[in-house]
């Protein structure tokens, strides 16, 4: 086979607040054959898409290529002038962001965007180029192919937009496409649409492409090789099927065992004598004006109910949009309900926060997903896990002391860490910590909203082991929320299935596998799988997709 | 856009922050003034009322550093002297406006509901107001002693403030820490002093900084129009006002009160863009 | 789509005129505020107060301030804009060829330094880090951080004092041709147009910036467009709405400016009348003088606003 792309020992640089300059790639090799597609996979930081954009002869600001050679088709990226390079970008080399909908400019229409490259290049006529798009639009499998270019980009949603820019980038007939993560902001069942139209224009037009992810499940349904990477380097590369089988390094096996569901003790079948630790009946709530039956104009929440068991966990799962953040809120008083009884531990609770018992408050914890956000930047982790023992506890002095310690012992995190402040730790440090301060208040309950979707694949897992082994020691029950299945399978009891505001259906551990509503069928079917001939085998019912479909 | 170098002329961190030399420098006009209205007395050669040379309008001597006024009084003493009502009046303005900005803000922020939206209002409408407008009004309104004077500045600047500190306590208030606090059963005193404040305080300071400079500018404006200090006090825009007629024989008492003041407020917008920054790769 | 934009542009619309009214209340009753009352003041301390009564009532002083406020307002929508205290005059007298002159000024300066502005604030922004942007960003922090008599004095040193180009002060009543209409101008209108200028450069540099930054010109960079593509195309538009906003906001600097360079240049305009009615305390003629400052100064941000709704595409 012939090489199209030849990386040689490239070396990136990237200047710091204090002006020093620091090696972020650190003498990187990767060979790209004709139409192959390399997968480049890693966690945050380790480097993927700064190679990735290296292609195109580009870095972000702050960083500059250092050394080696980037040869794409016998051209050096690393060495050409700016001008140079600009007659390669759109042409040869062709990039889809990561978030298409920030990366088309707002105030043009998506078929003057889309066309541009031909402009800038002087490839083809206008009128051509409009023909071309509208072909591609439909190899893409747009909806309404030749209209949707005369749209604004907030016209469109999320995924049609992914869809386009890979439009924009393949009307230029690129050799090389550059995908940057470009459907880790998407719905799985967006997902799945995106990478299917994504993997045919690829292979019908024999084109090669770096795709930059985090996610290996992706990965394997459309890469011929992968390339791990961690810390700037590359630590083992080979081909899908022989890094997803025997994968040698011991970074590639941690991240493939995040996959494998741990078998751990889950508690015993349901007994119909206890009594709910938590019971909701009827929820109603959501935003906007109050109508005049009370209810709000905008339900973000109709009419659910659910109860969770004393040391049981609940797992709440559905796509973005579909609520179940709004019901952790609800519940925990945070938006208050707009109809519906809220029963926790025996006694009826108030709608209102404020108006809750600080016992009642106490008892009910949430964790957020974000610990950028959840933690407050100006205080030492002490403050932050010290604030609740005082407050709920009236710990004070040694006392206080002491038990700050504990709890870092309890998510299994150093004593030391309670003089830093939550910028001076990594991200699953800091959610830790999050879960702590939970912790500190002694609850009977913790709502976990995404407590995992913004960390790594792996900081991930570590995170939903401590849960568990945190559950068996303190006796406590999860209300787990996530748009992740894998992630609620791990840790859940029971879990609950939400589309649009409503709870439809209800599984237990037993018969997660076989769910009954169609939208549980197409969103469990949806999650991407280990197997590289997942993608290509999956039938997905037609009617399925045009009823609950998110594209 | 593409790979622009690092401007940063860094000076060694210092227990991990970098100072840089422009900010060290305008730290030091600052420094150098506050310490001369402090000690003015001490430190003028002469009496700010005595007329000690024979001709108006004198030039540059070994006697007189900066000459003499329209009156033949001494100018480098009433600079000096001058130091203290422009630093002294101003500063007192802006601890005013600054503090009851922020307190307002966070309130509002905290608050919300009609208590934000009546009073964002309002500080919007005196937003509009331009402030040397609003200055004359006043002025005219109250007149202009030196307690009015701090007064009438510290109510032009508060709405800035305010307007400012409730937009940070705004987004601060977003945040899930907050959410937390609040779902803990945390009262609103406690949000406000200790949630939010340790959030905002480093941009509130910057904004201080500006702010005492817009009240220099603003008194200076004020009392170059003869209607902020009044004699027989003077601060530099008075001084400035009294020796216009030396303007045309480019006489050093027309030119040295506005230079102290360029050099007073130029030196404290560099040290606001070039405040020590605390090293955030020490781990990298 | 376009009844959203109607009603954003009503709301802004009402949203003025209120702020009007309350600034309006403000400058008002900040003026009614006056130690001492009007007609004794007016009067001199030796009136009977036979005379002061008369005067009080003549004047509608004895009247609750409420309803002076609202006389005040019919009278000024309606054209009668009260009797200045100091000469019996009728202000709409004093006012009419004063604002005339004022307006000349501004608009002047606002002509010659909108384009240039806007043409320095966009390049620097484009050139980040170069030496011409540094040059740039240097001197208008130079004249933002200094007092506008200073500019002008130092105006005033270099054209007249040492090259004796130009007069130190304007004259309206002595211009016998185009060349001293020029020579008149001059001073004060290079003085204003550094003080705006600086505004302009410093928020147009930072909007510019700010939309150079985005992820979409990021992405047109890597579609190989050329630079001038990047900011006309891509930049320029999408930083419509702030430059127009830092337009209005910097042309309220003119009004500040105006105030000191009528002044300083004895230039008879509306801000220099308004001044000397500071001078000897003619309330009427302060107010009324007050609310056309920041009638204007509101109808710029206004339009400014509006400008920025319609560009916005998202409302398209």
């Amino acid at each position: 086979m012939s090489k199209l792309v030849e990386i040689k020992n490239l070396h990136v640089e990237a200047t710091t607040d204090a002006g020093r300059r620091i090696e972020i790639i650190k003498g990187v090799n990767i060979d790209i054959a004709k139409g192959e597609i390399v997968a480049l996979i890693g966690e945050s930081g380790s480097g993927k898409t700064t190679i990735a954009l290296t292609l195109m002869g580009y870095t972000r600001p702050g960083c500059r290529i250092a050394g080696g050679a980037l040869l794409v088709d016998g051209k050096d990226m690393a060495g050409l002038s700016e001008r140079e390079r600009a007659k390669v970008r759109g042409t040869e080399v062709a990039y889809v962001p990561q978030s298409a909908a920030a990366a088309f400019n707002p105030s043009q229409t998506i078929m003057d965007q889309v066309i541009e490259v031909t402009r800038i290049h002087g490839l083809m006529t206008p009128d051509k180029a409009r023909e071309r798009a509208i072909e591609l639009f439909k190899a893409l499998s747009l909806p309404s192919p030749e209209t949707i270019g005369e749209r604004y980009p907030h016209q469109v949603s999320g995924g049609q937009l992914q869809r386009l820019a890979a439009a924009m980038a393949l009307i230029g007939g690129p050799k090389l496409v550059i995908f940057d993560e470009p459907t880790t902001a998407l719905d799985v069942t967006t997902q799945i649409d995106v990478l299917k139209a994504f993997k045919s224009v690829m292979k019908a037009g024999g084109i090669a492409g770096v795709y930059v992810s985090h996610d290996l499940a992706v990965v394997a349904q459309i890469a011929d090789r992968i390339v791990v990477l961690k810390g700037g380097e590359v630590q083992e590369e080979g081909t899908t099927e022989a890094i997803l089988s025997t994968p040698s390094h011991p970074y590639t096996q941690e991240l493939l065992s995040a996959f494998e569901p741990k078998e751990t003790q889950f508690a015993g079948k349901r007994t119909d004598k206890a009594r709910p630790l938590l019971e909701i009946e009827n929820v109603i709530a959501g935003y906007g004006p109050i109508q005049a039956d009370g209810l709000p104009f905008m339900k973000a929440v109709n009419s659910v109910s659910l109860s969770v068991e004393k040391g049981r966990n609940l797992g709440i799962i559905g796509e973005s949009g579909c609520g179940k953040s709004t019901l952790a809120r609800c519940i925990a008083g945070i938006l208050p309900a707009s109809a519906g009884n809220i029963i926790f531990d025996g006694k009826e609770l108030d709608h209102d926060a404020r108006r809750r018992s600080r016992e009642a408050l106490r008892e009910m914890q949430i964790v957020f997903q974000y610990a950028d956000t959840a933690l407050n930047p100006a205080k030492p982790i002490e403050d932050i896990l010290g604030r609740p023992l005082s407050f709920y506890h009236g710990l004070k002095g040694k006392a206080r002391d002491a038990r700050v310690d504990e709890l870092l012992d309890m998510v299994r995190l150093p004593k030391a860490l309670r003089y830093r402040h939550p910028s001076e730790l990594s991200g699953g440090q800091k959610q830790r910590i999050n879960f702590a301060r939970a912790l500190a208040a002694n609850p009977k309950l913790i709502i976990c909203d995404e407590i995992t979707s913004a960390l790594d694949t792996v900081v991930a897992a570590a995170i939903i082991e401590l849960l568990k082994e945190l559950q068996r020691e303190l006796d406590l029950s999860y209300i787990f929320i996530s748009h992740d299945l894998s992630v609620v399978e791990a840790i859940c009891d029971e879990i609950m299935v939400m589309y649009r505001g409503e709870k439809v259906e209800h599984l237990t551990r037993e018969d997660v596998k076989s769910p009954t509503h169609p939208y549980s069928k197409l969103l469990f079917s949806s999650v991407p799988k280990l197997d590289p001939t997942w993608l290509d085998t999956l039938v997905l019912e037609p009617e399925l997709v045009r009823q609950y479909g998110g594209a | 856009m593409m790979q622009s170098a690092p401007s940063t002329s860094a000076a060694p961190g210092i227990f991990g922050y970098t100072f840089s030399l422009v900010g060290i420098l305008a730290f030091a006009v600052i420094l150098f003034w506050a310490v001369v209205a402090l000690f003015a007395p001490q430190i003028a050669p002469y009496p700010i009322g005595k007329i000690v040379d024979m001709d108006y309008f004198g030039p540059m001597s070994s006697k007189l550093w900066l000459g003499s006024d329209y009156l033949g009084r001494d100018m480098l003493s009433r600079i000096i002297f001058g130091a203290r009502y422009t630093l002294g009046i101003a500063l007192a303005g802006v601890l005013i406006a600054s503090s009851s900005g922020v307190i307002l803000g966070m309130a509002a922020a905290v608050v919300g509901g009609w208590f934000d939206t009546a009073l964002s209002r309002f500080m919007d409408a005196m937003i509009s107001i331009p402030s040397k407008l609003f200055g004359l009004v006043v002025v005219a309104a109250v007149g202009s002693s030196l307690p009015s004077l701090i007064l009438t500045l510290a109510f032009i600047y508060t709405p800035g403030s305010y307007r400012f500190a409730r937009a940070l306590a705004v987004n601060v208030n977003t945040m899930d820490f907050i959410t937390v606090a609040r779902i803990r059963g945390e009262n609103t005193l406690y949000l406000a002093i200790s949630e939010i404040l340790p959030n905002i305080i480093r941009p509130v300071l910057a904004d201080f900084g500006i702010r005492f400079v817009f009240i220099v500018l603003l008194l200076s404006g004020l009392s170059f129009l003869g209607l902020g200090v009044q004699p027989p006090l003077a601060d530099w825009g008075a001084l400035v006002h009294e020796n216009i007629q030396g303007l045309s024989f480019g006489s050093a008492a027309v030119i040295a009160p506005s230079i102290a003041i360029a050099s007073l407020t130029i030196s404290v917008n560099l040290l606001i863009d070039n405040l020590p920054r605390k090293i955030r790769d020490r781990s990298a | 789509m376009n009844s959203e934009i109607a009603s954003m542009i009503g709301k802004r619309l009402v949203i003025a005129v209120i702020t009007l009214l309350i600034v309006s209340f403000a400058v008002f009753f900040a003026t009614s505020m006056l130690p001492g009352d009007t007609a004794t003041i007016l009067l001199g301390q030796a009136a009977t107060p036979d005379a002061v009564a008369g005067l009080r009532h003549a004047m509608h002083l004895d009247e609750p301030a409420v309803l002076r406020f609202l006389r005040w307002i019919a009278g000024l929508v309606t054209g009668d804009l009260g009797t200045s205290y100091a000469n019996n005059m009728p202000i709409s007298k004093l006012i009419s060829a004063r604002f005339v002159n004022t307006m000349e000024l501004a608009g002047i300066t606002a002509l010659i330094s909108i384009p240039f502005a806007l043409t320095l604030g966009i390049t620097s922004a484009v050139m980040r880090g170069t030496l011409y942007d540094r040059i740039v960003t240097v001197l208008t922090i130079g004249v933002i951080s200094v007092p506008e008599f200073m500019v002008a004095s130092t105006a005033v040193l270099i054209f007249a004092v040492y090259l004796k180009w130009l007069p130190a002060i304007s004259f309206v009543n002595e211009v016998h041709s185009l060349y001293d209409l020029l020579r008149m101008y001059a001073m004060p209108v290079v003085t204003l147009t550094f003080v705006v200028s600086a505004q302009i450069i410093r928020m147009t540099r930072a909007a510019v910036i700010e939309t150079l930054s985005t992820p979409y010109v990021e992405m047109a960079l890597l579609k190989g467009a050329s630079r001038s593509r990047i900011v006309l195309r891509h930049a320029l538009p999408n930083a419509l709405g702030p430059i127009v906003n830092a337009l209005a906001l910097s042309l309220s600097y003119l009004i500040g400016g105006v105030i000191i360079i009528e002044t300083i240049f004895n230039y008879p305009g509306i801000a220099k009348l308004m001044v000397d009615a500071v001078a000897t305390r003619d309330l009427p003629l302060i107010q009324t003088c007050a609310v056309i400052f920041c009638a204007g100064y509101l109808i710029l941000i206004t339009i400014a606003d509006i400008i920025a709704i319609i560009s916005n595409p998202r409302l398209r």
